[in-house]
């Protein structure tokens, strides 16, 4: 076969490229635009000012990593609510099983992926911290 | 000027230096920004960004780099040959620039009402009112490119390392099969030129208001010649010497700081000489519309085609792999080398008819 042609061609299609809009996403300047299902983050939902959260043990017994930890108190009201409410990242594999589990719609998972941390104690978000997520 | 020396006034000594300088520094800050440019072109035909954060577009990037490997820790391995080992990026280096003595990069320009030829190895004789420069210019060239291959074989050599050693091998046999294809495909030339000064080569391309380029009257020759250069200082797609998939990096593998950084400059000092010899000898060298009017054009329409040609070797390294190494050899002996001998038969049928 004729070895010129098929080096033209291919530098016709580098010169194209050359023109071309990179693709690159500069990230700490530039955001990516995180699609409206991603599963980032959890965050616990919060009505009357309280969480969501009655503590059926759904999300802890579905989920596949064994990352949830759940544990039941009683309010003043004699309600049922989730009194400890732990979600280990570093297990979590972000598969968002607890969300389809949720009978009451009390969790549900954001967009923020950015989860990097310095100690391994801060992996493990308290109710607190996925409250803070509205 | 009351200070002469060897029947020539002062000024003109300094005039000669600071040509000397500028012609330098000149192509050092190209060998500099060549990494740069490389960078930046590869990255947008891969449709990519290339160097962006080290100033505005990532400008800085060179300086960043040569910074960042002048601090690196030196090292020098325990079973290396220490001299030779500590020679060999001077040997690479040296030869990649000192190539540039007889390239003619201008016309003669006046200054302090001297006469300066713009090229380095050259003087303007008042007395017989014309430029002398190295008569035997392209074999200066010729010797001074395949010097360069001694350091990478020494340095393969002196690591004492398989990876170099067959880095080195591999660097030396490339270069002795292109250099004589690359030196077979400018004899045509010299066919025509009847001269093997540079300066005269590019004179003789003046014609048609700067536009009589040998590369119209050989094609041929051209395209063999830009080929083996591009073998013969080991750039993509010839870069077997440092092939990183088979050979970690090759001869430099056990080099690092800024004794890495030395063959680096090497290698890029190699591409712009490369790109300048051809633009002189196939391109019209400084030639090219009004340069003989305003000599100050000439190096600018120079460094046009140098850089051009700059272009087109990144633009080859972003489009070919590598070559297999009984492709090389193949093509090499098996078709640059055949071509390059019809080449020389045909020009010389036709310059003896014509």
């Amino acid at each position: 076969m004729n070895p010129i042609t098929p080096i033209i061609n291919g530098l016709a299609i580098t010169l194209k490229h050359l023109f071309m809009k990179p693709v690159t996403l500069q990230y700490p300047d530039e955001r990516p635009k995180v699609a409206a299902r991603f599963r980032g983050l959890h965050a616990l939902n919060v009505s009357h000012n309280k969480a969501k959260c009655v503590a059926c043990y759904l999300c802890p017994t579905v989920c596949p990593a064994k990352c949830i930890t759940v544990e039941a108190g009683e309010d003043s009201n004699h309600d049922k609510f989730a009194s400890k409410y732990e979600i280990d990242m570093l297990r979590c594999i972000f598969c968002g099983y607890c969300v389809e589990a949720c009978p009451v719609d009390a969790i549900r998972m954001t967009g923020e992926f950015e989860l990097a941390n310095y100690h391994r104690k801060d992996f493990i978000y308290s109710k607190e911290r996925l409250l803070e997520k509205k | 000027m009351g200070i002469e020396i060897l029947g020539l006034p002062m000024m003109y000594y300094i005039a000669m230096v600071v040509k000397v300088l500028v012609a330098f520094v000149f192509v050092l800050l190209t060998v500099a920004y060549a990494t740069y440019a490389e960078r930046k072109i590869i990255g947008h035909m891969q449709v990519r960004l290339g160097p962006m954060r080290t100033g505005w577009h990532g400008l800085l990037q060179p300086i960043a780099d040569g910074v960042k490997l002048f601090f690196k820790e030196e090292i020098i391995p325990s079973q290396a040959s220490t001299f030779a080992f500590l020679i060999a990026p001077l040997i690479a280096l040296v030869p990649a620039f000192i190539t540039f003595a007889v390239i003619p990069f201008g016309g003669v320009i006046e200054v302090f009402g001297y006469k300066v030829p713009l090229q380095i190895a050259a003087y303007y004789d008042t007395a017989a009112g014309q430029v002398f420069d190295v008569n035997v210019g392209v074999l200066y060239i010729l010797a001074m490119s395949s010097l360069g291959v001694y350091g990478i074989v020494l340095a393969g050599w002196a690591s004492n390392s398989k990876y170099s050693l067959m880095g080195g091998l591999r660097a030396s046999a490339q270069m002795i099969s292109y250099e004589l294809s690359a030196g077979l495909a400018i004899i045509a030339v010299f066919m025509l030129s009847g001269t093997l000064s540079l300066g005269k080569i590019v004179e003789l391309q003046s014609g048609f208001g700067g536009f009589e380029w040998y590369i119209f009257k050989q094609p041929l020759a051209a395209f063999m010649f830009f080929i083996c250069s591009l073998a013969e200082i080991n750039r993509t797609p010839f870069d077997l010497p440092e092939a990183e998939t088979e050979l970690v990096s090759g001869f430099c593998t056990e080099y690092s700081s800024m004794k890495y950084a030395m063959f680096f400059m090497a290698e890029y000092a190699n591409m712009v000489t490369v790109c300048a010899l051809t633009a002189t000898l196939f391109l019209g060298g400084w030639n090219g519309p009004l340069a003989v009017a305003f000599p100050l054009l000439g190096p600018v329409y120079f460094v046009a085609k140098v850089y051009f040609l700059m272009f087109f070797c990144m633009w080859i390294r972003a489009t070919l792999p590598r070559y297999r190494y009984d492709q090389l050899m193949h093509l090499g002996w098996k078709v640059f080398l055949p071509l390059a001998l019809v080449n020389i038969v045909i020009t010389g049928i036709i310059g003896y008819f014509i």
